[in-house]
């Protein structure tokens, strides 16, 4: 059984539904992430963990249902605007600015407190008493004229940047290009970027994929690092069922678009249908 | 607008939308496999009619076969072009092979103003049996008109037939839907490849001699305009489609001479009419009239 | 490696412009007029070139539409500047439209607003057009760009058709195009290398991973389309008054002067500033250069006729072999920097002490 927690409820996804064509990939997805919980979604190639994700970051509509984030309803509203409120992502195919350099990647990633006007409308209209009215201010033309406010609010997000970058132990590499750092070190530099945006939700899509059993004890402490650090909710998808098992503190198994099960780690571990799921998977839990 | 001239105006629509609907195969072929707007095509069709211009007026060859040796001459420039200009390029980024087409367009129309000169020459090389007119009611129709749409319609036939029954037009059709898995099953991707530039550039090349017969001029320019407006046809049509290319060449075709034809005013913006329907298609329904759109995947 | 400071770069740049500024000075006095037309030329396509890179290098969209803009802005500037009773002569197919006809101004403010009409049309285009993405986006401003020139060509009563506009006055020098060019780069450069100019980088890069961080990538590519647009218009402003007759031939504003820009671009390396700068001064010399080869010749006692068209075909040729072998151009992404000259020129005398 899972205890019903009384903290603050970050994420919840009503009857979540999206077809593609004839293919409905994700079938009324019921689901919630309380304040500071670590949530694993697993199951089988194509079952829909990623179009969940996609759903909730904006870059997909859904067919049906609602996401709502912090008590906001934020179905189908731009992706830009999600990650305002405070979403952030990582990808499974690490999507990095692979021209730039790592620094560059996490400005860009800083780049969002310049631009978060429509997010502070969407915060003042849920609640003006909490939330303080949105304010615009025209940082384009502040950045072109290089006005001192500007400047300093670059070095701001220069120092923070640099701060990410030694969080997650990449600042030596801070002027490298980012196609140049190794497999481990892009996927922990996707992370360092989706912080930048100062996000309260992380979704981090399959972290530990192509890393050896060292690799992945690393991250699975660099993970619980970051979420106390930055005290983050975090919801990951993995294949890596010691991963998973290790790290989680509830998980979702996801098969063919529906829910097949939902609990504790130990749980899942038992569970028949999960089971058979992943039989024709070879992935053995 | 009298009957009469309604009529008038319905076959010039009909003879224009289908000598665009002949240089929009070549687009929505090469879009349709390669993913990318061949801007030279238009210009392979002018240099096809220039090399006719000049089998018939320099080597004094009989008309016919100076048409059928331009044709066959467009077919084999075509073909070069992909394998020079577009074949390196196939990995690279696809903006790189655009920027390297629109390089082929200027680099053709170039190579004809250097080559033949820049002035238009008269193109009157048929016999003048075609220039004879029929009066049929209150309508005067040139000999010529029937014989463009004549070999419009039989070429469209052919191509027809060649792409739904035969293998290698299946083989075409595959190609464009799935590159990879065509090559797993045996086809040769290439030569696939490469045969879709020499049809579509001997069926532009047609089109252009067609084009260059009626409006008896030949110049080095004169396939760019033709060749944007038949692309948009291809568009209008669902690009990658060949009956829908077909559909939209006659569509753009007819609608270009009708809306003149009703508002002579506007006469001045007939070329513009084209764009306005290609930005409008593009806003609303970026595959055309036919398809359905699809969604990036992440 | 030795890291050139940031004062150290400040007093380099300065010593540069003055020193440029010096350079112009003496050519503008010492060149005679043929080359002084052609160095301000220069600058001219530099600022074309550079406000197409913002789109089609940093930004990485791919616009066909920049010869649009700069036709808004040099009809703009031109209608503006245009002496009175010299309107009254050419418009004589239809007069020209109140309040245009009794208006002329000085070149600067022409200018401006030639540029920011430039931009209100760059919004206009760009707005819908950027809904669509890769070649779609190149046709529909190509689309959009024949459009304005087709409109040009049939309203005689405000650009008198397809006549043109004759008799603007010469005012383009060397101080104007290559102040300008200097205004250009310094705030293109400044938007580059802002956080803007890093969102812009990104989000031509990967444009699901960009709104993932946030971008509002519309917006982005818009701002950069519009910014763009205007200084188009700036140099489509100063081509006027150097031409001193424009007409909306295809040959003259139209898709040809789009496909020398890009030239000029691709030659210095898409998404780079000191690149198209460099590009457009090849540009410039090189089509100098080739007038030779399409003016009749006298090689050694032989007669060789003109070949028209024939520098237009080289331009095409060394395009092409660019794009198929040396698709990065002369600077790649990257910009002319100390740092970067440092490390070329200096640092092996330097590892050798
Ligand atoms: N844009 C799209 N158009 C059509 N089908 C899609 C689209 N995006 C996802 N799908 C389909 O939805 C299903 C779920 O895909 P999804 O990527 O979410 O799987 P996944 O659970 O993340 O699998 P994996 O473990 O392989 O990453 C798949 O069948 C996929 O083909
Ligand atoms: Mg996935």
């Amino acid at each position: 059984m899972i205890e019903i927690s009384k903290k603050k409820s970050v994420l919840k996804l009503e009857n979540l539904t999206i077809k593609f064509g004839g293919l409905t990939a994700v079938d009324s997805f019921n689901g919630y992430l309380n304040e500071g919980e670590l949530v694993g979604l697993i199951g089988p190639n194509g079952a829909g963990k990623t179009t969940i994700f996609n759903m909730i970051t904006g870059i997909y509509k859904p067919t049906f249902g609602n996401v709502i984030f912090n008590n906001i309803d934020i179905t189908g509203m731009k992706p830009h605007v999600i990650t305002h409120l405070g979403v952030a992502r990582t990808f499974q195919n690490i999507r990095l600015f692979s021209e730039m350099t790592v620094l560059e990647n996490v400005l860009v990633g800083e780049h969002s407190w310049l631009t978060n006007f429509a997010a502070q409308k969407v915060l003042y209209k849920h609640n003006p008493k909490v939330y303080r009215r949105p304010k615009w201010k025209p940082w384009f033309w502040s950045a072109v004229l290089k006005t001192p406010d500007y400047l300093k609010m670059e070095r701001e997000m220069r120092d923070h940047a640099l701060e990410l970058l030694k969080a997650v132990d990449l600042e030596r590499y801070a002027n490298l290009k980012a196609s140049a750092l190794p497999y481990g070190p892009q996927r922990k530099l996707e992370i360092a970027r989706a912080l930048a945006t100062k996000p309260m939700l992380l979704l981090l899509d399959e972290p530990a994929a192509g890393m050896n059993p060292q690799e992945t004890q690393e991250l699975l402490e660099f993970i619980e690092n970051i979420r106390k650090r930055f005290s983050l909710t975090i919801l990951l998808i993995e294949h890596d069922m010691k991963f998973v098992m290790g790290i989680c503190e509830r998980i979702y198994v996801l098969d063919y678009g529906k829910i097949i099960a939902h609990g504790l780690p130990k749980e899942i571990q038992n569970n028949k249908k999960v089971i058979e799921a992943y039989l024709g998977d070879e992935v053995y839990v | 607008m009298s009957t009469s001239n309604l009529i008038q105006d319905l076959i010039n629509g009909t003879l224009l939308g289908g000598l665009y609907a002949l240089i929009a195969v070549g687009y929505t072929m090469v879009y349709g496999i390669l993913r990318l707007i061949n801007f030279a095509h238009g210009d392979i069709l002018m240099m096809g009619v220039y090399f006719s211009f000049y089998f018939i007026a320099a080597l004094t060859m009989p008309w016919w076969l100076g048409f059928i040796v331009g044709i066959v001459g467009a077919g084999v420039l075509g073909f070069m072009v992909e394998r020079i200009a577009y074949r390196p390029l196939r990995s690279a980024p696809r903006i790189s092979s655009l920027i390297t087409a629109i390089g082929m367009s200027f680099f053709l129309e170039s190579l004809a103003v250097v080559v033949f000169g820049g002035i238009p020459k008269s193109f009157n090389l048929y016999p003048t049996f075609f220039s004879k007119i029929l009066i049929i009611g209150h309508t005067r129709i040139q000999v010529l008109t029937f014989f463009i749409l004549a070999v419009t319609f039989l070429l469209m036939f052919v191509l027809i037939w060649l792409l739904y029954k035969t293998k290698i037009g299946i083989a075409m059709r595959a190609i464009s839907v799935d590159i990879p898995t065509t090559s797993l099953m045996g086809a040769n991707v290439d030569n696939i490849i490469g045969l879709t530039f020499i049809i579509g550039s001997m069926l532009a090349a047609t089109s252009g001699i067609m084009w260059a017969m009626r409006y008896p001029q030949v110049q080095p320019y004169m396939g760019f305009v033709p060749g944007l407006k038949a692309f948009i046809a291809a568009v209008i049509g669902g690009i990658g489609s060949v009956p829908g290319a077909l559909v939209g060449g006659f569509l753009l075709g007819m609608v270009e001479i009708l809306i003149v034809g009703f508002f002579p005013n506007l006469a001045g913006y007939r070329d513009a009419f084209a764009y306005v329907i290609l930005i409008v298609l593009l806003m609303f329904r970026p595959s055309g009239i036919f398809k359905v759109y699809s969604e990036q995947k992440v | 490696m030795k890291r050139v400071s940031v004062k150290m770069n400040f007093i380099l740049t300065t010593i540069l412009v003055i020193g440029s500024g010096f350079f112009l000075l003496f050519a503008n006095n010492s060149f005679g007029d043929y080359w002084s037309r052609i160095i301000t030329l220069i600058a001219i396509y530099a600022i074309m070139a550079v406000s197409y890179t913002l789109v089609n290098g940093v930004t990485g969209i791919f616009s066909l539409g920049h010869a649009g803009f700069i036709a808004v802005g040099a009809y703009t500037a031109a209608l503006l500047t245009l002496p009175i009773h010299q309107k009254a002569m050419s418009f004589f197919i239809q007069p020209l439209i109140w309040p245009l006809n009794s208006i002329q101004m000085g070149f600067l403010p022409a200018t401006i607003i030639g540029g920011i009409v430039a931009a209100f049309f760059a919004f206009i285009v760009g707005y819908p057009s950027l809904r669509l993405t890769g070649d779609y986006f190149a046709i529909a401003t190509l689309a959009f760009a024949e459009i304005i020139r087709i409109v040009i060509q049939n309203s005689y009563s405000i650009t008198n058709g397809a006549l043109g506009l004759k008799g603007i006055p010469s005012y383009t020098t060397i101080w104007w195009s290559w102040g300008w060019l200097l205004v250009t780069i310094v705030v293109i450069g400044s938007l580059k290398f802002s956080s803007y100019g890093r969102a812009l980088r990104a989000l031509s890069e990967d444009t699901v991973a960009a709104r993932a961080m946030g971008i509002n990538v519309f917006r982005h590519q818009l701002m950069a389309f519009v910014v763009s647009g205007f200084f188009a218009g700036i140099g489509g402003a100063l081509y006027a008054h150097w031409l001193t007759t424009i007409d909306p031939r295809p040959t003259s504003l139209g898709i040809m002067l789009t496909f020398y820009v890009l030239i000029m671009i691709v030659l210095g390396g898409l998404g780079s500033i000191s690149g198209a700068v460099l590009g457009a001064i090849f540009f410039a010399i090189a089509a100098q250069w080739l007038r030779i080869v399409e003016s009749p010749m006298n090689l050694f006692g032989l007669k060789i006729p003109g070949i028209p068209g024939m520098s237009m075909l080289i331009f095409a040729t060394v395009f092409i072999l660019i794009m198929l072998f040396w698709r990065r151009g002369i600077m790649g992404k990257r910009e002319l920097s100390w740092q970067l000259f440092y490390n070329f020129f200096l640092k092996e005398a330097g590892d050798r002490n």
